[in-house]
This record gives C-alpha cells, sequence and structure tokens, in this order.
C-alpha cells in the first residue's frame, strides 16, 4: 500500500470535512483549534464479582486530540472503554458527552451517540463482504431489501477518502488481519463517529500499514474527532500522544500532557509500586540443564512478516524457575504450546530435554518425556468441566494409571487422594463436577493433573490468573515445593510484580522474538516493561 | 454454570432432582402410572404385556446404547437405521440365500457395521467434517447399499428360481432362535442380546480408559486434546462400536421379521436419540452414560407399549410422544 504523503492528507482531510458522513456540529467545528471537552468520565468504578477492577477513574477526551490510555496488563485500560463504549452497563460514576449525562446501555446505544470502538477482537462478519460489514446492523436499504449498489457506492467512497485501498466486494474472510482491521475502522469512521477509540490497533499491522493509519489519526484530528489510543509500544506512544492518561491497578496515577511524560518517567508512573513479602521464592538449587532452546520457532501463522515465535534461544536448569516477560502479543504462550507438541510438528530449531532431544509430535508425547503444560484459560482449555475431580485429576495420566486399558478405581482414588491432600484442595467429594468449584480450586485441579503425570519440566501460563490472594500464595508455595524436587519451570504471567518476584531469571519476548534476558538482580520492573515494549535494553545474553 | 463453594449443600431433596438418574427413574415412574390407569382391561397387568414390551424396545435400545457413546463423546450418528436396514439385508442374504453357517454370517456382519461406523467416524475425527453431516452422508449411503444389496426387494424366504419362479424356503436356524423366547418362554432372546451388549458397553464406559477419554473429549475437546487424550482414535472408536451395536440391532430385526428389508429402519436414528435425551445425557456431550440409556428406552418402550394396548391412533401416539420428549428434556434443563 503507498503512504499518504502528508500533504495530500490535509487535502483529503479537508475534502472530506464536506462529504464523510462524519457529523460534527457547530460547537465541534469551531473548536478545532482550541480543544473542546467531548466526553468527561468522573469516578468510574467496575467489579467484577469480588475484585474491583476499576476505581475512582476520570477520563477527559478532548476534539481533535489523541489520548493514550497506558498502564500494564490488567490494570483496567480494556474495561474503561468497554464501559464508555456500552459493553459493560453496571457501573459508578458519572459520563458526560457533549456536556450532557449520558449511560451507554448497549454498543448500539454508544455509537448512536457517537462513540466507536475497535475492540482487541475484531467484529467482522467473515462470511460477508467488506461493504455489508461497513454498513452491518443499518443496512442501506431500499423498500425494505438492502440496497446493495448505494451500499458498495458509499463504501467505495469512504475507503477512497480514507485512503484504504480495499475491494468492497471481497469477503472478509478472505483479507489478511491488516485489511480486515482497516474495514473495522472504516466501519467505525461510517457512524457518526466524534469519539474513536482504539485498542491496540497495531497489533496485527505491518510497519506501512502502522503508517497508513497514523496518517489516518491525523486526519481524523483535524476533523475535530476526539481520539483514544491503547498501545503497549512505546514508539508508537511517543508518536501519536498529545495527552497520556495511566491507570494502575484499576486506579488513575495521573494524566499528563506527552511532552511532560518520557519514556522512564511513563514506566515509572505504569510500574510504581511496591513489592511487598507476598511471593514467598526460597533460593534456588539450580542443577543440570532440564531444556534447552536453541533458535526455537513456532510456525503456525506469520504476523507482519514472522512467525509467531522466533529464533528463541534459552536455557532452564533443574530447580530454577524462568519468567517469560511479555506483554500480549508477545508469543510467550504461542512457545508453551509449541514445546509441549499442541501445534504438532510445525516447529523448527533444536530443543532437548534433559540433554536429549525433545520429541515434538504431540502432547501425549510431551507428556511421556515429561513435559507438563497448565494453560491460561482453564475454562476452556484446562479443566473437562463436567467431569469429577477424579476424572479431571486422572486425565493425563491415564496411561500409568490403567495399565492394560483397564482402570483401577482404587488406585486412581489413592493418587487423586495425596494429591488433593497436598494442594489442600477444598471439594465437597472428589466425585464432584469440577465445573461447581471455586475458581481457585479448580485452578488446583489442574495443576494435580499435571503433578500426577510427575513433570520434569512445567509449562506454567498465567498459573494465578483469576484466583484469591490466598489461592495464589499457595500457588507460589507449590512452585517453591517442586522446584527443590528438581522441577524446572517456565512461567508466563502478565502480572509484573509475580514475574519479578517468582522468576529466578527473567527473558523477555516482543512480538515473537527475543528482546533481554535479566539475572534475578538486574530485573527490575521498569526495565523489564521497556523490553515487552520493544526496547532492546536487554543486558545480559539469553542462556546464562 | 454457578460456581459455588461446595460448603453451600443443597437439601436432600435438590440433590436428588440434580441427579440425572433419578429424574430419569421419576419419568419412567410417571410412564409406569400411567400403564396402571390406563390399563386396558388388566392388558397391562399381564406378564406377556412387559415381555412384549421389552421385546419391541431391544432393538431401539441396542442403537440407543451405541448413540449414547457417539453423544457423550460429542457427536451424533444419523446413519444408525440405515445401517440396521443394510446389515438386515446382509445378513438375510448371507442367511437364507448363501446358507452361510451363523458363525460366518454373524461375524460378517458386525464386521459391515463397524466398517460403516468407522467411514463415518473416520471422515468426522481425521477430516473434521462436522458428525451430522459425516454421518447424515453415511446414512443415505447406506440405504443405497441396502437397496443395491437386496435389489431393492425385499429378501425373504421365498427365494427365486433360476427359472424365475418363486419357491419357499425353511427360516434359517439362527432367525428362529433370536425370535425365540428362553427361560420357560419368558425372556425374549432379543431381549437377552440387547441386556448383554448394553452391559459390555456398560463395562467399557465405566471401567475402561477409553471411556474416560470419551466423556473427556465430549466435554472439552481441546482441554482433552491438551491433556494427551488420543482424540481422533477415542472419537472413532465410538462410531465403530456404534455401528457394530447397530449390525446387531439389524441381525435382531431381520431375524424378528424373518427378512431384509431395505427400507427397515428408517427414522429409527431419530428414535434412538430422543432414547438417550430422554435418559438424561445431554446432547452437548461429556455427560450421560448407559445406565441412563437403559432408563431410557423402558420408558419410551412403555410409553409405546401402553399407547397402544389402549389403542391410541398412531397419529395421535406420535404427537403424545413428541411433546413427552420435549417436556422431559425441559425438566431436565431445569436444574441445571
Amino acid at each position: 500500500m503507498p503512504q499518504p504523503s502528508t500533504g495530500s492528507l490535509d487535502f483529503d482531510g479537508a475534502r472530506s470535512i464536506r462529504t464523510l458522513p462524519l457529523v460534527l456540529d457547530k460547537r465541534m467545528q469551531t473548536s478545532v483549534a482550541s480543544p473542546s471537552l467531548l466526553v468527561r468520565m468522573t469516578g468510574i468504578g467496575k467489579r467484577f464479582g469480588p475484585v474491583q477492577v476499576l476505581d475512582g477513574v476520570d477520563l477527559e477526551i478532548y476534539g481533535g486530540e489523541v489520548l493514550i490510555l497506558a498502564g500494564e496488563n490488567g490494570a483496567g485500560k480494556s474495561t474503561l472503554i468497554k464501559i464508555l463504549g456500552g459493553v459493560h452497563t453496571e457501573f459508578t460514576g458519572r459520563i458526560e458527552m457533549f456536556g450532557r449525562e449520558v449511560r451507554p446501555s448497549s454498543p448500539l446505544a454508544a455509537n448512536a451517540l457517537g462513540v466507536a470502538v475497535i475492540y482487541q477482537e475484531l467484529s467482522l462478519v467473515p462470511s460477508m463482504t467488506v461493504a455489508d460489514n461497513i454498513f452491518l446492523g443499518r443496512s442501506l436499504t431500499r423498500a425494505g431489501w438492502v440496497d446493495d449498489r448505494a451500499q458498495r457506492r458509499q463504501a467505495q467512497r469512504l475507503l477512497d477518502q480514507l485512503g484504504i485501498q480495499l475491494d468492497v466486494t471481497q469477503r472478509v474472510g478472505g483479507l489478511s488481519i491488516a485489511q480486515q482491521q482497516l474495514t473495522e475502522i472504516a466501519k467505525a469512521l461510517a457512524q457518526q463517529t466524534k469519539v474513536l477509540v482504539m485498542d491496540e490497533p497495531t497489533s496485527a499491522l505491518s510497519a506501512p500499514e502502522v503508517e497508513k493509519l497514523f496518517g489516518l489519526i491525523r486526519d481524523l484530528k483535524q476533523r475535530g474527532c476526539g481520539l483514544v489510543y491503547i498501545t503497549h509500544k512505546m514508539e508508537e506512544i511517543q508518536r501519536v500522544a498529545d495527552r497520556i492518561t495511566v491507570l494502575r491497578d484499576g486506579r488513575q496515577v495521573g494524566t499528563a500532557p506527552a511532552a511532560e511524560l518520557p519514556p522512564a518517567r511513563l514506566i515509572q508512573w505504569m510500574v510504581g509500586r511496591e513489592l511487598g513479602d507476598q511471593f514467598p521464592r526460597h533460593a534456588a538449587q539450580t542443577g543440570a540443564d532440564r531444556l534447552e532452546l536453541d533458535r526455537f520457532s513456532v510456525l503456525t501463522g506469520r504476523q507482519a512478516g514472522r512467525w509467531v515465535v522466533e529464533d528463541i534461544t534459552l536455557r532452564v536448569r533443574a530447580g530454577e524457575i524462568v519468567g517469560i516477560g511479555g506483554l500480549q502479543g508477545s508469543g510467550a504462550s504461542e512457545l508453551l504450546l509449541g514445546l509441549f507438541g499442541a501445534h504438532g510438528r510445525r516447529v523448527a530449531g533444536q530443543a532437548r530435554l534433559n540433554g536429549r532431544p525433545l520429541r515434538i509430535r504431540s502432547p501425549r508425547v510431551a507428556i511421556d518425556q515429561g513435559v507438563a503444560l497448565l494453560t491460561n484459560d482453564r475454562k476452556a482449555t484446562g479443566l473437562i468441566l463436567p467431569l469429577s475431580v477424579l476424572a479431571n485429576v486422572t486425565l493425563a495420566d491415564l496411561p500409568r494409571l490403567a495399565p492394560g486399558g483397564w482402570r483401577r478405581p482404587q488406585r486412581e482414588r489413592v493418587a487423586v487422594e495425596g494429591l488433593s491432600r497436598q494442594l489442600s484442595l477444598r471439594a465437597a467429594s472428589l466425585e464432584m463436577e469440577v465445573g461447581w468449584l471455586s475458581g481457585g480450586n479448580q485452578q488446583k485441579v489442574a495443576l494435580a493433573k499435571w503433578l500426577q503425570t510427575g513433570p520434569q519440566l512445567l509449562l506454567l501460563d498465567e498459573p494465578t490468573r483469576g484466583i484469591d490472594v490466598g489461592a495464589k500464595r499457595e500457588v507460589y508455595q507449590l512452585m517453591n515445593t517442586l522446584t527443590a524436587q528438581g522441577i524446572a519451570i517456565l512461567l508466563i504471567t502478565s502480572e509484573l510484580p509475580e514475574l519479578l518476584a517468582l522468576s529466578d531469571r527473567i527473558v523477555v519476548l516482543h512480538r515473537g522474538r527475543f528482546t533481554a534476558a535479566f539475572s534475578r538482580q538486574e530485573a527490575t520492573a521498569e526495565r523489564v516493561l521497556a523490553a515487552a515494549m520493544g526496547k532492546s535494553t536487554g543486558s545480559t545474553e539469553a542462556t546464562t | 454454570m454457578r460456581v459455588t463453594e461446595p460448603s453451600a449443600s443443597p437439601s436432600a431433596w435438590v440433590r436428588l432432582w440434580a441427579n440425572p438418574a433419578s429424574r430419569a427413574l421419576l419419568a419412567l415412574g410417571l410412564v409406569l402410572i400411567l400403564g396402571c390407569v390406563f390399563h386396558a382391561d388388566q392388558a397391562f397387568f399381564r406378564l406377556g404385556t412387559h415381555r412384549d414390551a421389552l421385546r419391541q424396545a431391544s432393538v431401539f435400545g441396542l442403537l440407543a446404547c451405541g448413540m449414547t457413546l457417539v453423544i457423550i463423546g460429542g457427536g451424533i450418528d444419523l446413519a444408525v437405521g440405515s445401517v440396521l436396514a443394510f446389515v438386515a439385508v446382509a445378513f438375510s442374504l448371507m442367511s437364507i440365500h448363501w446358507g452361510w453357517p451363523p458363525w460366518f454370517s454373524v461375524p460378517a456382519c458386525l464386521l459391515l457395521g463397524a466398517a460403516c461406523g468407522g467411514v463415518s467416524g473416520g471422515v468426522t475425527a481425521w477430516f473434521r467434517v462436522q458428525p451430522f453431516i459425516a454421518t447424515l452422508a453415511m446414512m443415505v449411503f447406506a440405504r443405497g447399499l441396502a437397496k443395491t444389496a437386496s435389489g431393492g426387494m425385499k429378501v425373504s424366504t421365498a427365494v427365486k428360481d433360476a427359472e424365475g419362479t418363486y419357491r419357499y424356503v425353511e427360516v434359517p436356524g439362527v432367525f428362529r432362535f433370536i425370535d425365540s423366547r428362553i427361560l420357560d418362554g419368558n425372556v425374549a432372546v432379543v431381549t437377552l442380546i440387547f441386556v448383554v451388549c448394553a452391559a459390555l458397553v456398560w463395562v467399557l464406559l465405566a471401567r475402561h480408559r477409553w471411556g474416560r477419554e470419551l466423556y473427556a473429549l465430549g466435554g472439552n475437546e481441546e482441554a482433552a486434546r491438551l491433556s494427551g487424550v488420543p482424540v481422533r482414535q477415542a472419537k472413532l472408536l465410538s462410531y465403530v462400536v456404534c455401528g457394530v451395536l447397530a449390525a446387531v440391532a439389524g441381525m435382531c430385526q431381520a431375524a424378528q421379521e424373518q427378512q431384509g428389508d431395505p427400507e427397515a429402519g428408517i427414522g429409527y436414528e431419530l428414535t434412538a436419540i430422543a432414547i438417550t435425551v430422554m435418559g438424561g445425557t445431554t446432547l452437548a456431550g461429556g455427560r450421560g452414560g448407559i445406565g441412563l440409556t437403559l432408563l431410557g428406552t423402558l420408558t419410551i418402550g412403555y410409553l409405546d407399549k401402553i399407547l397402544s394396548i389402549n389403542a391410541v391412533p398412531e397419529a395421535t401416539r406420535l404427537m403424545l410422544t413428541g411433546i413427552i420428549i420435549v417436556v422431559a428434556v425441559l425438566a431436565q434443563r431445569r436444574s441445571r
């Protein structure tokens, strides 16, 4: 795609104020010179069950300005924009738009108010054309029938104005992720959008496409649109930000003009929290090499010209916890899945376990070699919810527990009772369906399943996600016990304090590639976060 | 699904109701009460009525046992009715026309059933065709096989000679045996076959590693795969066993009718699904069991018998059966 020159963009921008269905009222048009307040959110709070994910957050969106919403994973950014976008309708606090108090009751209602949100998960219908998608839910009709020609014409005009080259008659399912992203943006702008919110819009885009998007953003700014932009990439923040609001643990750290918030200070705002004694980690007694990876890649799909995981070299010793740092899209989970054989043979490079080549074929083959993977979503990929605790815990070890194929109920019960005691699992009975257990106890069942297989290498993907503080502590202690027994652990966690406190070493990935490695002493939240955002500041090589 | 702490223990009645077996028993009990009320001049209290009800339900019960396996594994098998017809035709041809001894024809028929199930299972498991579509194709294909093998005619004891004249041959011994009754004429052999098959499948499901794997992949296929379950093999095997049971049902059907009818078994797959669901095995997979399907078989079998001894016209019977199935399934859902 050609990059639009700034000059033509200015021209396009001037022209499209007249022609785009972007209706700007008088107040907004006059305000382009001196930005006017479009949206003011005050004292926003939101709970998910017992967890307070947002607490007293204020957000102001001005016309003609890009507001960056920054924060770690789980800081509450997505929740905040989902409230603005009408996805979460139960919250505390006030939202004012154009001086009027509103409460978006659905995504459609938010659209009608002039707020369009482009979420990370695209909301397109793959089987329909670009034009159909752009007009989805508000089709142009003639006497009740969809007027295809009018839709195509208008969609084409819209895309031309935005400088997007796309065939409007093509099915969305056949487009690249980047093209789908652009379709999504066009869809948002086809409505009378005054506020456009983008949640990590560039995660799937290549460099020229990112340039195109930035051109669009400049264009929209000139028209007086208010933009909210969520990103984990420092470079993008520096390029597009006018103002930055930082969230941390659901609270607002502060808002400042971009010029007053250089990267170092921004990261400090994002991280700045004391690490208490909540993470017990005993000194590691490391032994021989358990896992060695040499230029290991996972070949499941290419994004922007790279494999999801590319050329990872790393080493995990017996009794060691190696943490993998990275933000969304870092490829860390894919690395673990690839190692575990979940993607079959679609891997490249060398992997050795205990000095012998690791055969990567299927999860079964991995389990038989002493590898276990706790997946990051226990309900979707970890547990069989309708089955009992007993059935779940024994599932991965059935070949050993049922020699010759016939199960030995007594043997299974003894094994599961032992693990259940070790993990202090609280379940009414072992016959209970795991779907009825609390999150923490479900996680213990998932862990017990893997301990039952007698692993030597434990791959833990978000082992404490969605469980309460007490259960978290128990998981940390279990990890200590396991490493003391000589098990090696590769750990992914999106909670930075947890990563820093539990890992003996940390390697950081950014978009599938290694960016830095830190020893326990070297690792600080600022350094890890900077590396995860793509700044290659790694001080030591990956393998030591 | 709600997540609660185990300490919140529900009352005994709620727990009883939450147990699918007690609900299936309740449904059966209601049907039996219905029979006691509408006993059609004491007909319901005669032993012969019950013997016949069980005999007539046996063929459906065999199909339902196979269906239960497939449904627990998260699939469905629409081909069982056609496989039944194909095997009925094949069994009749082998026994009546070709004069094969039972020790040869019975294994051959079982193999045919296994092959049919294996093809639909293989297509589903390896090529990831939705089970509904794969078995729908097999349903049409096996019906075609049945018609090809029979030449479109019922394969009966009236055998056409080389000159084109028909002559009647004797009903083969194996047909007469399957259609007979044992234990002083109190139990039909067909019923016995059903009970034995159900017991075998029950043992596999409850005690074999494969049974556990089937529940796991029906409950959450991706989680099962990531737990090292050989998902494709386990799935394939469920369709194979389902095909074998359909073959057994086909042989029973042929023996009872003393002929192989290529049009037999139309719609039986739906009855088998209805029985399975009535019992409490959920169509979503991962939950259920053979015990439940046995109860479901009795419920549907008795319901049919009670309606027929009361001379309810078939049209009304069909409508009533439809309503009762929906009510039974709704009752099951309420408790979740």
